[in-house]
Parts: C-alpha cells; sequence; structure tokens
C-alpha cells in the first residue's frame, strides 16, 4: 500500500456490503497499491465485504481487462488500437513503444516503471492516434512523441 | 446563464486537457480581470464544443466566433481586442476556406436535440440547466401527468432506441410497466465501447441532468424508483460530473425523496465497468451490474420481464434517453416534424478519418452520408479521393464511394441498421487499405470476444489468421469465400449480437471491395499490410 494513504478497510468501508459494489471496490483497491495490481488479500477482503464466495470475485476479476493479479509498472500505458487510431497509424506507435521500453505487450520493464497494454476505444479519436498514460490521454502519436512522454515519467520524482 | 455581455464557452474534455485548456482558461480569467471585465465577460467551461483535432477549443456568444489552437499565450490578445473592442483576432479563427461552410455555418447546419446544451452551459452548474427548461418536463410529469400519459407521450413520438436495434422505446417501457413484481430498475447504459464513438461521453460530460432527468421521467413511468447509470470504467470526467449532478439534483429535491413534493422518489447511482466491450450487451452489462463476470445471458428471458437481480428492468443508451425530456415538454408532434416517419428525430454521429472537420455533429434521422461528409465534415483533406468509410465502429459496415446516397435510418440501412446506433463515421481516403482495416477491426473482436460461446470464440480467432495471411501474401484462393462461410456460422449460432455482427463488417468489406481483397490473393506486396504486420510482431 502507498505509504500515507487509508487501510485497505477504510477503502471497502466506504461500499455499501452487497455484491453490485464490486467492481466499484476492485478499482479502488487496485489503485491503492503501487504495482497497478490486487493482491489475493484484496481479493478475500472485497469477497467478504461484498458477501460472494472468493472463486466468483476472482471469477470477475480475471474477466475486465482493467484489473491485473499480477503486478504491473508503476506507470500503465494503453495504446488504442482500435481501427481509427489504426488508420491514423497506431502500429508506428507501437513500434516505437516496444522499441524504447524493450518490453513485447502485456510486459512489465526490468525497472519496474511501465507495463505496456493494448485498449479498445479511448472515445478521444479527434487526436488519434491516440494512448492513456495512468489516468492521461496523449493523442497525436508520432515516434518523436511517444519517446518525449515515456521520458516525462521516467523523470518524474 | 447569469446577465453577462458575452460569454466565452470552453471546452474542456479530454481531448482539451491534453492542449492545455487548464493553462489557456487561468490565462483568460487573468487577462480578463486585468482588463476590468470580469462583470460583463462570463467564462464558461463546458463540454467538447463538437470540434476535434484542433487543440482548445472556445466561442465567443453571442459573436458566434470560434477560436482554435489556442494557448495560453493568445489569452490576452483575444480578451485585449475581441472582448474589450470588439475585433476577433482574425489569425485564431477556425479556418474559413472550406469548400462548403465555416464551421461555424457547420454548426448552425445541425438540428440539436439532445445535444443542445453541449457546449453551450456549464455542466457543473444545475441552475444553468433549469435555465434552458431543463427539469421542466419531469416537474410537469410527476405533478400533472400519470404514468400512463407519459408512457402515451413516449409511444406517439415515435422514439427508437439509439443502441443499435431500433426498438421503440414506448414498448420496451409499457412492458417493464405491465410486469407483474413491482420492484423493477431503469438502468442506463453508457459502456460505451464501439471503437470510434464518443457521443455518449460528451453527452454525459456537456449535459449530466438532461440524462438524470430522462432517468427519473422513465421510472416514474414504469414504476421504478431506482436508476443505475452503468458508465465505462476509462470515463473518469463523466462519472465524477454524473456524481456531482446527481448531488446538486438531490440537494434541490428534483431527485431523490418526493421529487417536486410529488408522490414519487428515485434516485441514481453510477457504477464504473471495468474493461469488457461485451458489457454494452444489456444483459452482460446486467451480469456486470450484479459483480459477475460480464457473459451475456441467454434471452428470451428479455430484460423487461428479467433484468437487474431478475427483476423487471428499462435498459437504454444515453442518447436515446437524452431524447426524453424534450418529448415531453415540447410533445410528440413536434418530435415528429423531425426526422422521417418511421424513425423520427435526430441522430448523433462522431465524423473522423481523412475529413476536414473530424467532430461530432446531430442532424436529422434519414440524413445521407454524402451530407455528413461533404457538408458537416467538410469533404476530404485537400488533394484526396474518397476510398470508403466504415459507419459503426467495428461492428458497423465498410461502405464504398458508390453508397454515399443511402439514407441513414433503421428502415433504410435495413440489415445493416445495428451499424446505425454508434453513430460513428470513418472516413477513409486513398491511403487506407481495406484488407488492413479489416484486419484492425478482426482483431478488436478477438481480444473483444468474451470467450463464452465457441462460434464467437473460436470463429474471431481463426479470422484473424485468415485475414493475416491475406496481409502476408500467403493466402489461399479459398479464404475470401472461407471468411464469409464462417461470419455465416458466428451469425447463425453465437449467443450475443457481438458474435453475430462480425458478418456486418466482413461481408459488406468483401462485397464493397471485392477487387481489393482479390488483389491480397495473388502475393503481391502491399506496403500498408507489410508495415502493420511487421509492427505488430507475435501479437
Amino acid at each position: 500500500m502507498r505509504e500515507g494513504t487509508v487501510t485497505k478497510d477504510a477503502i471497502a468501508s466506504r461500499h455499501p456490503r452487497s455484491p453490485e459494489a464490486l467492481l466499484s471496490l476492485l478499482h479502488d483497491l487496485q489503485t491503492a497499491n503501487a504495482g497497478n495490481y490486487l493482491t489475493p488479500d484484496d481479493l478475500a477482503l472485497a469477497a467478504s465485504h461484498v458477501g460472494l464466495p472468493l472463486s466468483a470475485v476472482r471469477d470477475a476479476a480475471t474477466f475486465y481487462s482493467m484489473f491485473s493479479l499480477r503486478p504491473r509498472g508503476r506507470h500503465i500505458v494503453r495504446l488504442c488500437e482500435s481501427p481509427n487510431c489504426h488508420l491514423a497509424g497506431a502500429w508506428s506507435a507501437l513500434d516505437e513503444l516496444r522499441r524504447v521500453l524493450g518490453v513485447d505487450i502485456g510486459g512489465t520493464t526490468p525497472d519496474g516503471q511501465f507495463t505496456l497494454e493494448l485498449t479498445s476505444c479511448l472515445g478521444a479519436c479527434g487526436v488519434a492516434p491516440v494512448m492513456m498514460v495512468d489516468d492521461e490521454v496523449v493523442g497525436n502519436l508520432t515516434p518523436t512523441r511517444v519517446r518525449e512522454t515515456l521520458g516525462r515519467y521516467r523523470g518524474e520524482r | 446563464m447569469s446577465l453577462a455581455r458575452a460569454h466565452v464557452l470552453v471546452g474542456v474534455d479530454d481531448e482539451a486537457r491534453l492542449a492545455g485548456v487548464e493553462e489557456v482558461l487561468a490565462a483568460l480569467r487573468a487577462a480578463i480581470a486585468d482588463l476590468g471585465l470580469e462583470g460583463e465577460v462570463q467564462v464558461v467551461e463546458t463540454g467538447s464544443l463538437g470540434i476535434s483535432g484542433h487543440g482548445v477549443v472556445l466561442a465567443v456568444q453571442p459573436d458566434g466566433v470560434y477560436y482554435a489552437g489556442v494557448t495560453p499565450a493568445d489569452a490576452r490578445p483575444i480578451a485585449e481586442e475581441h472582448l474589450l473592442k470588439g475585433r476577433p483576432v482574425a489569425r485564431l479563427r477556425l479556418p474559413t476556406t472550406a469548400p462548403v461552410a465555416r464551421p461555424a455555418d457547420v454548426l448552425g447546419r445541425q438540428t440539436r436535440v439532445v445535444l443542445a446544451n453541449c457546449g453551450a452551459i456549464n455542466p457543473e452548474r444545475i441552475e444553468e440547466y433549469i435555465a434552458t427548461g431543463g427539469y421542466e418536463a419531469l416537474g410537469r410529469a410527476v405533478t400533472a401527468l400519470s404514468p400512463d400519459d407519459v408512457l402515451d407521450l413516449v409511444k406517439r413520438s415515435g422514439l427508437r432506441g439509439r443502441g443499435g436495434a431500433g426498438f421503440p422505446t414506448g414498448i420496451k417501457w409499457s412492458a417493464v410497466r405491465t410486469a407483474s413484481d413491482p420492484e423493477r430498475y431503469v438502468v442506463c447504459n453508457a459502456d460505451e465501447g464501439e471503437p470510434g464513438t464518443f457521443k455518449d461521453r460528451l453527452i454525459l460530460e456537456g449535459d449530466p441532468h438532461r440524462l438524470l432527468e430522462a432517468m427519473a421521467i422513465a421510472g416514474y413511468a414504469v414504476g421504478a424508483h431506482v436508476g443505475i447509470v452503468y458508465v465505462r470504467g476509462e470515463y473518469r470526467l463523466s462519472i465524477a460530473r454524473l456524481e456531482r449532478a446527481i448531488a446538486d439534483a438531490e440537494a434541490l429535491g428534483v431527485l431523490g425523496e418526493h421529487v417536486f413534493d410529488a408522490d414519487f422518489s428515485f434516485r441514481v447511482e453510477v457504477r464504473p465497468g471495468a474493461g469488457a466491450y461485451v458489457c454494452g450487451e444489456e444483459t452482460a452489462l446486467l451480469e456486470s451490474l450484479e459483480g459477475k463476470r460480464g457473459w451475456p445471458r441467454i434471452r428470451p428471458p428479455y430484460p423487461v420481464t428479467y433484468g437487474l437481480w431478475g427483476k423487471p428492468t428499462v435498459v437504454n443508451n444515453v442518447e436515446t434517453l437524452a431524447n426524453v425530456p424534450d418529448i415531453i415538454r415540447r410533445g410528440p408532434a413536434w418530435y415528429r416534424t423531425l426526422g422521417t416517419p418511421g424513425c423520427p428525430g435526430t441522430k448523433v454521429y462522431t465524423i473522423l478519418g481523412n475529413v476536414r472537420y473530424p467532430g461530432l455533429v446531430e442532424v436529422e434521422m434519414g440524413t445521407t452520408l454524402r451530407t455528413l461528409i461533404y457538408e458537416l465534415g467538410g469533404g476530404l483533406l485537400p488533394g484526396r479521393t474518397l476510398h470508403g468509410v466504415l459507419i459503426g465502429g467495428a461492428a458497423g459496415a465498410f461502405l464504398p464511394p458508390r453508397e454515399l446516397d443511402v439514407r441513414l435510418d433503421f428502415d433504410a440501412l435495413a440489415e445493416r441498421a445495428a451499424a446505425l446506433g454508434s453513430g460513428a463515421v470513418l472516413v477513409l481516403d486513398e491511403s487506407a487499405c481495406m484488407v488492413d482495416m479489416l484486419s484492425s477491426v478482426l482483431r478488436f473482436f478477438r481480444h473483444e470476444s468474451c470467450g463464452q460461446c465457441a462460434p464467437c470464440r473460436s470463429g474471431t480467432d481463426v479470422l484473424v489468421r485468415l485475414v493475416t495471411s491475406l496481409q502476408a501474401g500467403t493466402a489461399d484462393a479459398g479464404t475470401l469465400d472461407q471468411m464469409v462461410r464462417i461470419v455465416d456460422a458466428m451469425r447463425a449460432a453465437s449467443l450475443c449480437p457481438l458474435g453475430q455482427s462480425v458478418a456486418l463488417p466482413v461481408r459488406s468489406a468483401l462485397a464493397g471491395f471485392r477487387e481489393e481483397f482479390a488483389a491480397h490473393l495473388t502475393g503481391a506486396a502491399c506496403p500498408r499490410c507489410q508495415a502493420t504486420v511487421h509492427a505488430r510482431g507475435s501479437h
């Protein structure tokens, strides 16, 4: 858990104790972890909080692409590969991402800084091709812009 | 809006944030304060102004002047020259060289119902929505009309669901109204995921109260007291604006206990998705709302009798609901003056790709594709020719230029009507390769197939392998026929519309661009395909 943040129990207490709260709760638990993933303890806590069997929570958590059960990098890079971005040259941005990060899709850089993923349409097609780094949308991607953006995130802290 | 001599409407969405809109806003406010214009000029943060690809866009009203690509350094000249002295800053105005229309004229050419307030009011101030007639329809419904009266108005308007199927909304509501179980729900499907579609996001961000009012009206009509908006998990700003809007509406008594002091209570909750295209299918969405994986249910039973938690449930798309307040307030006769007899009203489109003015437009149902592309989209970029159009996103249809005069409504599009829902219009010029575009579409489906039923799970995988062999120049002569056989089997045997709809892009691409596909069979190198296959590597 990130230092100075609230405890997991406090996070859970903000959600109703019913299955319909599951996805919201998993989002919040995942965000609280440095590795952008859900730990076995998180799943167990979610299961007892919303009143579902652990297996059912695990089932749901593995289905949705925004959740991960394995540690990921500090920053998640999600490149949109939908037809609009594809038309605008997403594949050349992908080439550059793989070259600069040295990992394939789904991979995490050895220094734990970045995980490279693909995503469906982000709804920002006006500036295609687009990627999301954490919560930030970065558009009009060119190889140069990819390098600059990654450099900016690397330089943080 | 409060009384001011001029309003500066600044579109704030992800695209504008990317272009530094926060800095522009700060600079603009500072410049206005410096010039002592605070009492006369009001800066309004609003949703997208419907103009994409031009950075920070702002409009000065009532002058109707649009500025694009605005930077913080431009704030002072705009404030001093235009707002103080009344002389628009020519170098920042949107290009006026288009053959058909200037963007301001393009905006005026639209018929705005669901987008009437988007880009015109501050979505975070309920007072501004109310000033445009907002919540009047709900107030009238709960104090002067019976639920059956409301149902009758919606039925007579001829409103059809904008999600894709075009099902009459009034009939759906009636089915829930007459269900035997008294516990009912209204669910708004805001899990917008069709590639190239972001109309729902702009409604959620630009006019969230319109949606809340519509859901409450639906709740009153069908006898539900809880509404749930299922929003894509990636739409952080939409979620925040909705939550703010709900709090404001409850504080004012237009949502919550005893709406308008009437004997009707209605509360709305927002639930985020977590990244699954299939959850746009209504029964998968309901499963997801129940905390489960988003696997579509076998239908029947349909949600109107067996929906959320097995209770009768209305599931409506954002755009569908956004029509409802005006239908109640202005009446079905007014609504039917728009669109075609079979499909009254308007439709929102996102025009994207190789056009001069990419962006969001709302026009009457039945408008042709040619009008959309050449009048509202400003035509292709100079020197380019039209190769084809992908309408409706991945689950859409590839159309060749000879089909540009097709009327866009549920009836004229017939079996391709499903493509209408998303409103995505992707314009492709001669630089695009249709095999490569279809490959992108099929990869999308392979990734998003939920894996529940075999036809879709296996079919999407085999299709990607076949199209990749076309791109690599290694396909054999029977490949195109094999693709058709597979999608026809998927259409017949898949559990839900995801697998069924793959036939639409594949069949339309092969029908409209047969020669281009055949050329890939000969093994001749296509540079575009080679580049994208290389970039993907093993993926």
